[in-house]
């Protein structure tokens, strides 16, 4: 079973179960998860799925492209080192992905 | 109980209400009610990434049924408003083509807007499409395998998204825009010639200019598209992208003031003072900070559909709050990220920051000294930092600006301290 944690800024924890091959933001818009906007339902327009990932799962992680890099600048809440975009982040087998998001996203 | 809120209209501005209005902690019924025969879905992809396969039917979703139902929001699908009876307080009935009843104590609109129909001889023939929702999309995505040819009439938006799509899915396309430059309505001149330049080197048959006669049949279904000079574009399949016109029937029946959409103020609230409108549907004050007064607009737009809705959400658990913004949009076409950031009419000159070696074009507009919107082609960078100056009044100097190997973002002042150089 793939899961994600969504810990917000409050500290409040929500673990979704979701399905291999959805995005990181894709499983917390469907499921209501409060704190990932995403008006451009992922095609790297907004910035408004911004997430910090936990320092342990972050090499997990596949490294960013350049347009994912340059659209985190331009986040709402500002960038750190475990910044990502969660639309660019997808559930694999397994994973127990755990993310914090940001206090505002626009 | 009471009859709580009816939502007609289950695309992203009714969603984004319901959503909202959950959120804040409205806790009255609430129905979301659409006349597809699909759960709520996003549309933006279906002349982008749907089309060429890239994603599947379940990423379009908006929400699982589970948040649906837990969240007490009752999705009701393929049911048509045909006739609305209200009531003084704003509560009443409304009554769908199939002959269901929905009583509600609030009513919401977010009805959207519908293709502008070509009226031209042929426009009828099998083969001759438009694309707006899922079920526009699933017919032009299960004719495209036994198409070769493609003309697409209308070079607006989504007009060169799909024929960009199509033209990567292999087809042959030819695009004709009726103006003497694509996207008129949205863009600058040098991002429309941009955009030219680009599309045809992608191998799309680009006509501007283009006065189209009739849509010529072959057989008994479509074959090409005569132009007014006599030539004939051969056609498998013909797409029509030529605008849209906001739904405003239901709104006028119910005595709702409508001038291109339903007249609402900076809370979303109509004419009534009680009814809500909101998304493609709803006209408008300008919501950028500084707009001339009484200037009004009608947005087709993501970010006009979420940020409209919060204020109308507020607006129904009483609270006041006036829409104000940047609006901005985005466009992907084939190797293309269009990404603008506020609204550019009314300026008086451009900064263009091009970097043709790495596919970047920004054009900045200015009104004066400052900057009031920009496009920015595969340059996010320039389109958040510009977005971000807006959003927080800042300026960027022209000079400064013209430099395009230097981050707009570093360049961000406070206006008071422009100088006449700048």
């Amino acid at each position: 079973m793939s899961k994600v944690t969504y810990i917000d800024h409050t500290g409040e924890t929500r673990i979704v179960t979701a399905n291999v091959g959805d995005s990181v933001m894709e499983t917390a818009v469907r499921n209501g998860v409060p704190g990932i906007v995403a008006e451009c339902g992922g095609s790297l327009s907004c910035a408004t799925c911004h997430v910090y990932v936990d320092e342990g799962d972050l090499a997990s992680l596949p490294p960013m492209e350049e347009m994912e890099d340059e659209m985190l600048w331009g986040a709402a809440e500002d960038r750190q080192d475990n910044s990502r975009l969660s639309c660019q982040l997808k559930v694999t087998e397994g994973c127990d992905l755990h993310v914090t998001t940001p206090a505002t996203q626009v | 109980m009471t009859d709580g809120l009816l939502i007609i209209g289950s695309s992203q501005a009714g969603v984004s209400l319901a959503t909202s209005l959950r959120a804040l902690g409205y806790d009255d019924p609430i129905t979301l009610l659409g006349d597809e025969n699909h759960r709520p879905y996003q549309r933006p992809a279906l002349s982008k990434e749907w089309l060429q396969g890239e994603i599947t039917n379940e990423s379009l979703m908006f929400r699982t049924q589970d948040y649906w139902t837990e969240h007490r929001i009752d999705v009701v699908k393929n049911e048509r408003i045909v006739r609305i009876d209200k009531h003084g307080d704003g509560s009443g009935v409304a009554h769908a083509m199939s002959g269901e009843e929905f009583a509600f104590a609030r009513l919401a609109l977010a009805v959207g807007a519908r293709p502008r129909r070509l009226l031209l001889d042929g426009v009828d023939l099998p083969g001759v499409l438009y694309l707006r929702n899922a079920d526009d999309a699933l017919e032009l995505k299960a004719r495209v395998p036994d198409v070769r040819d493609v003309v697409v009439i209308g070079g607006g938006f989504i007009g060169i998204e799909a024929a960009a799509s199509l033209r990567k899915m292999g087809r042959s396309v030819t695009l004709l825009e009726a103006a003497p430059r694509l996207v008129p309505r949205a863009v600058g001149e040098e991002t429309s010639a941009y955009l030219l330049d680009h599309h045809r080197a992608a191998g799309i048959d680009v006509v501007v200019d283009a006065s189209v006669r009739r849509i010529v049949p072959r057989g008994d279904r479509v074959g090409g598209v005569e132009l007014a000079d006599g030539r004939v574009v051969p056609a498998d399949l013909v797409l029509v992208g030529v605008g849209v016109l906001p739904n405003t029937e239901l709104a006028e029946s119910i005595g709702l003031a409508c001038d291109n959409g339903v007249r609402v103020d900076e809370s979303a609230v109509a004419s009534d003072g009680v009814t809500v409108a909101v998304g493609d549907c709803a006209n408008l004050p300008n919501p950028v900070p500084g707009a001339p007064e009484g200037d009004r607009v009608r947005f087709e737009s993501v970010n006009n559909a979420i940020e409209q809705a919060k204020v109308a959400a507020y607006a129904i658990t009483g609270r006041r709050e006036e829409y104000a913004g940047i609006p901005w949009f985005w466009s992907n076409q084939g190797e293309v990220k269009l990404q603008i950031a506020g609204l550019s009419s009314g300026h008086d000159n451009t900064v263009v920051r091009a970097e043709p070696d790495r596919g970047r074009h920004s054009v900045l507009y200015y009104r004066g000294d400052r900057i009031v919107a920009a496009d920015c082609i595969n340059h996010p960078l320039d389109f958040m930092a510009v977005r971000g100056a807006l959003a927080k009044g800042l300026a960027i100097p022209r000079r400064a600006a013209a430099d395009a190997s230097t981050a707009l973002k570093s360049m961000t002042v406070d206006p008071a301290t422009l100088v006449a150089a700048d």
